[in-house]
C-alpha cells in the first residue's frame, strides 16, 4: 500500500445491552508505513466515530487486551500489520466464544475463571514459599525449557476463540487453561501434579479436545496448548502415584 | 461495597502489594485490586531487561555497590536512607518471586542467571530473556489466585479518592462493563498505577499509561515530588517508540552514528554503551544536534544505530528473543542481521506522589508504590533495572502497612456529600459536557507540546512558551463525549484521562521551570551545571486551583556526599 492511501476497514458494531443487532461501520483510513488493524481502528475510532469500544493498551504484543476477529480469525490486533492481509478490505468484530460487552469488547470473566481452577502457581507440600526466603530453588536451563514455552502465554484468549470444541461445549476448561496446568506441571519447582490432573480429568477436561491443533496456530507468542493437552493426556493416563518431591534450595545467601 | 485494602492499579507493584496484603493478615482483610484494565494488561509487562539485586557476594558484588551505583545515577537526588533499605529488602524478593515460579534464566549449574545494565560496576540485572516484566506480572497475577481475600475489580475507573480529615475513606469508580457509578468504602487505600509517559507522543509506554493516578492524590492533597524529572531512555525504537531494552547493549550491542563511529567513546569513555540513560540520552540528542545522525524519511525523525550483531546470533536468540520478535514484526529487521534506528524515548517518570520509607504519603490511610510514588531512590535519574525491583520492595511495604492499618481502624461510612458532587462533576460537566474540540485532537497537540518542550534537554524560554500553550489548550471546549452508551464508554473514560494529563504536564513544566539548574534527566540548556547549593532539594507540588503550588523538601544524605558524576 502507499501512503495516504484508503484502508477500507468495516467495524462491528453491536451492544447487547440495547439490544441492537450487528452492523459493519465502514472507514476509509488513510494508511501509513508500519499501520497495524490496531492502528487503523483508533484512527476511525478518534478521527471518524468516538463511540467504538475497543480494549487496547500496551500496542505490542505483550499485554493480549486487542484480541478480535480479522478477516475471519483470531488475532491482536496490533500484531497484525496491515500489509500482511491479503484482502484490500479489512473486518473486525469481537472474539468467538466469549460473551460479547459491546462491539469489539468481550467478558473474559469465565476465561479467567477457567485459568483459575487449574491451580495455576507453584504448589508445594514444605512451606518455604511463606518464610523470607534466602536462596533459590536450583533449576537448570534444560529444566526451564521443559515449560518456557507454556509460559509465554498472555492471556489474550486467541486460542479459546479459535478452539472449535468450546463452540461445542463453552464448559470445555480450554485450550488456554490445559496450556498452563502443563506449565506448572512441568515445572521442577512444582509437586501439585496430581492436584492439577484431577481437576482436568472430566467430561469438560482434558478429553473433550478433538486435536483440531488450531489453538496453537493462532497463538501470537508461539504457545503450543495442543501439545500441552497431549501431554497431559500421557500424564492423566500414567498417573503417577505419589506426588514428585520439587526441586531442592541452594544454599543460603552470604551477605555483608 | 466495602473493603480493608484498596489498591488501585493491578501491575507488578499493586499486585505484589494485593499478595503482601493477603498474607499478613492471613486472610484476615478483604483486599480489592481495582484497575482500569484487566488484570495482567498493566504496562509492567512491558519492562523488558531486568530486576536488580545482589545475588553474588562471593563473585564479588556487594550491597555497598548497589546503593552507591543508585545513588550516583539518581545524581545524588535521591534519599539514601530509602535506597540503603530497597538495596537490602532486594535479594529476598528475587528469590521470593523464583518460590513462586518465577522462569529467571539460568546459570548451567541452576543458579539464577544475572547480566550487565546500564550505571552498574557489577552485573546485578537479574533477567529472565527479556521479558521480565511480563513474567513478574504473570508469576504476580498467577500467585494472587492463591487468595481468597484477593478480588479483582477488572476495568473499573477511579474517578476520585474520598478523603476526610486528611484520612482516606474510600473512593469513587466506574465500573467500565456496566457503566455504573460506585462509592467504595476503604479503610487503607495504595496508589499503584504506574507512569504517566503518555503525556509524551513518542514513549515506549502502552496507551493507558496515563497519569490519573497522580491526580486522584493531588486532588486529594497530597504533593507530587519531583515530576520535571522524566527519564527518556536511549533506545526507543522509531518511529512507534517501542523499547529495545537496555539488555542489548549490557550483553555488547553498540551505538553508531552516521560516521559509523562508536560515538560513546567521547561521552562516557569507561562505561561507553552502559554509562546511565540520561548521560546516554544527551550523547545521542547531541550527536543529532550536531547533524552525525541519520533521518527517516517517512517520519521526520533522527536517529542513531543500535547495532546487536557484536552480540551473536545464538545469544541474540537465546537472551533477547523478545525484542528480535518485536524488530523484525514492527520494523521489518532482524537485528541478527542489521542494525535497529532509535533515539531517545519516555520511559519513566522519576517523580509522583510523596512516599516515605514505608510507602506511606502524608494522607493517613494513603500509600503509593511503583512508578506512582515518589520515595525517592530514583532521585533526577532512575538506574535501569530498579524500577521493576521498586515495584516489589515497596509494593509489598505498602500491602504489609495498610493491612496491619486497615484492621485496626473501625468501618465509617461514607457522608453523601462528596460523593453526589462526584457525580455530578463526571455525568453533568462531562458526559453530557458540550464542546466543539475533538479531545484526541487536544490529547495529540498537549503531547507535542511535551515532546518539543521538555524533551531530553530543555531551556527556561521553551518550557515558559510550553506551559503557556498548555494552559490556553486545557481552556479549549474538549470536556464533551460523543458515546453516550454505558457499556464500555472508553471515550468517557479517554476524556477523564485527559484531563489527569493537563493537570500532571502542568506540574512537569512548572517545576522545570522553576529549576535552574541541570541535574541528571533534566537538562537544561541555559543553565547547564548540577547547582547543588541551590537545587539539591525535591520539588513538591501541591494542589492549588490556579497551577500547582510548589515547595521544596531536603534530600536525606547519610554518607554519600555529592560528588562530580564520570561513567
Amino acid at each position: 500500500m502507499r501512503i495516504g492511501e484508503a484502508v477500507n476497514l468495516k467495524v462491528a458494531r453491536e451492544n447487547p445491552a440495547t439490544k441492537t443487532r450487528r452492523t459493519y461501520q465502514e472507514f476509509a483510513v488513510p494508511y501509513e508505513t508500519g499501520m497495524t488493524v490496531l492502528n487503523a481502528v483508533l484512527y476511525a475510532k478518534e478521527h471518524f466515530d468516538h463511540s467504538i469500544a475497543i480494549r487496547y493498551s500496551c500496542r505490542m504484543a505483550s499485554c493480549g487486551s486487542c484480541g478480535m476477529t480479522i478477516n475471519g480469525l483470531p488475532r491482536l490486533a496490533c500484531y497484525t500489520q496491515i500489509t500482511e492481509l491479503p484482502n484490500s478490505t479489512i473486518t473486525v468484530g469481537p472474539l468467538d466464544h466469549y460473551p460479547l460487552v459491546r462491539d469489539l469488547v468481550t467478558n473474559f470473566g469465565g476465561f479467567f475463571d477457567k485459568h483459575k481452577s487449574v491451580a495455576p502457581f507453584i504448589l508445594r507440600t514444605d512451606s518455604c514459599q511463606d518464610t523470607n526466603p534466602t536462596s533459590e530453588f536450583a533449576q537448570t536451563p534444560q529444566e526451564l525449557d521443559e515449560f518456557l514455552q507454556f509460559s509465554y502465554c498472555i492471556k489474550c484468549g486467541l486460542c479459546n476463540a479459535a478452539c472449535p470444541t468450546m463452540s461445542n461445549d463453552p464448559r470445555f476448561i480450554g485450550p488456554q487453561a490445559l496450556g498452563q496446568a502443563y506449565r506448572y506441571i512441568a515445572d521442577s519447582r512444582d509437586e501439585g501434579a496430581i492436584q492439577r490432573l484431577t481437576a482436568i480429568d472430566g467430561e469438560h477436561g482434558v478429553w473433550r479436545c478433538h486435536f483440531a491443533g488450531s489453538c496453537s496456530f493462532v497463538c501470537p507468542k508461539g504457545v503450543d496448548p495442543a501439545l500441552a493437552i497431549q501431554k497431559l493426556r500421557r500424564l492423566t493416563m500414567i498417573k503417577p502415584g505419589a506426588p514428585r518431591k520439587g526441586a531442592k534450595l541452594e544454599p543460603p545467601l552470604d551477605i555483608q | 461495597m466495602a473493603f480493608d485494602v484498596v489498591i488501585v492499579g493491578s501491575g507488578i507493584a499493586g499486585l505484589r502489594a494485593a499478595i503482601e496484603a493477603a498474607q499478613v493478615s492471613n486472610g484476615n482483610a478483604s483486599v480489592a485490586v481495582i484497575t482500569k484494565v484487566q488484570a495482567m494488561r498493566s504496562h509492567s509487562v512491558s519492562a523488558e531487561g531486568g530486576t536488580a539485586a545482589v545475588l553474588y557476594p562471593d563473585k564479588g558484588d556487594t550491597l555497598e555497590s548497589h546503593i552507591y551505583d543508585t545513588i550516583k545515577g539518581s545524581d545524588f537526588l535521591a534519599d539514601q536512607d530509602a535506597v540503603e533499605f530497597f538495596v537490602r529488602a532486594m535479594p529476598a524478593e528475587i528469590y521470593r518471586l523464583e518460590h513462586w515460579g518465577m522462569p529467571w534464566s539460568r546459570t548451567e549449574d541452576g543458579r539464577i542467571a544475572q547480566r550487565n545494565f546500564g550505571g552498574y560496576n557489577f552485573p546485578r540485572a537479574t533477567f529472565a530473556a527479556d521479558r521480565v516484566g511480563f513474567f513478574e506480572m504473570q508469576t504476580l497475577y498467577d500467585t494472587s489466585r492463591k487468595f481468597d481475600n484477593i478480588q479483582f475489580l477488572q476495568e473499573w475507573f477511579v474517578t476520585s479518592l474520598i478523603v476526610e480529615h486528611d484520612t482516606f475513606r474510600g473512593l469513587t469508580a466506574i465500573d467500565m462493563k456496566t457503566g455504573g457509578f460506585h462509592a467504595i468504602e476503604a479503610k487503607a487505600g495504595i496508589i499503584a498505577t504506574g507512569g504517566g509517559g503518555r503525556l509524551y507522543r513518542f514513549a515506549t509506554f502502552g496507551y493507558s499509561s496515563t497519569p490519573e493516578g497522580l491526580s486522584l492524590a493531588y486532588h486529594a492533597g497530597a504533593p507530587i515530588m519531583d515530576m520535571e524529572f522524566v527519564q527518556f531512555h536511549p533506545t526507543g525504537l522509531i518511529p512507534s517508540g517501542i523499547l529495545i531494552t537496555e539488555g542489548a547493549r549490557g550483553d555488547g550491542a553498540i551505538l553508531v552514528n552516521k560516521q559509523n563511529e562508536r560515538f560513546m567513546k567521547k561521552y562516557a569513555p569507561q562505561k561507553l554503551e552502559l554509562a546511565s540513560r540520561d548521560v546516554v540520552s544527551r550523547a545521542i540528542m547531541t550527536e543529532i544536534k550536531e547533524g552525525r545522525g541519520f533521518k527517516d524519511e517517512i517520519s521526520g525523525m533522527d536517529y542513531v544505530l543500535l547495532d546487536l550483531r557484536p552480540i551473536g546470533a545464538d545469544k541474540i536468540k537465546s537472551n533477547l528473543s523478545g525484542i528480535r520478535e518485536i524488530a523484525i514484526k514492527f520494523k521489518g529487521i532482524d537485528p541478527i542481521d542489521e542494525p535497529l534506528p532509535v533515539r531517545p524515548v519516555c520511559h519513566y517518570t522519576m517523580g509522583g506522589i510523596r512516599t516515605n520509607i514505608k510507602a506511606e504519603t502524608p494522607l493517613a490511610g494513603l500509600w503509593s508504590a511503583g512508578e506512582s510514588a515518589c520515595v525517592s531512590i530514583n532521585g533526577a535519574n532512575r538506574l535501569g533495572a530498579n524500577s521493576t525491583a521498586e515495584c516489589l520492595v515497596f509494593g509489598a511495604q505498602s500491602g504489609s502497612g495498610a493491612a496491619a492499618y486497615a484492621l485496626k481502624q473501625s468501618t465509617h461510612s461514607l457522608g453523601t456529600q462528596m460523593v453526589q458532587k462526584e457525580e455530578k462533576r463526571l455525568y453533568d460537566d462531562i458526559l453530557h459536557g458540550r464542546g466543539s474540540e475533538n479531545p484526541y485532537e487536544v490529547r495529540d497537540k498537549l503531547q507535542t507540546i511535551m515532546d518539543t518542550h521538555a524533551y531530553v534537554y530543555r531551556d527556561g524560554v521553551g518550557m515558559t512558551e510550553g506551559l503557556k500553550t498548555l494552559r490556553n489548550l486545557h481552556k479549549t471546549s474538549f470536556r464533551h463525549v460523543d458515546d453516550q452508551a454505558n457499556e464500555y464508554n472508553s471515550n468517557f473514560i479517554n476524556v477523564l484521562e485527559l484531563e489527569a494529563m493537563f493537570e500532571i504536564a502542568e506540574i512537569v513544566l512548572s517545576g522545570g521551570i522553576a529549576r535552574t539548574e541541570s541535574r541528571g534527566a533534566h537538562s537544561r540548556t541555559d543553565y547547564p551545571q548540577r547547582d547543588d547549593a541551590n537545587w539539591l532539594k525535591h520539588t513538591l507540588a501541591y494542589f492549588g486551583g490556579e497551577g500547582p503550588r510548589l515547595e521544596y523538601a531536603p534530600v536525606t544524605i547519610t554518607k554519600y556526599q555529592p560528588a562530580e558524576r564520570h561513567y
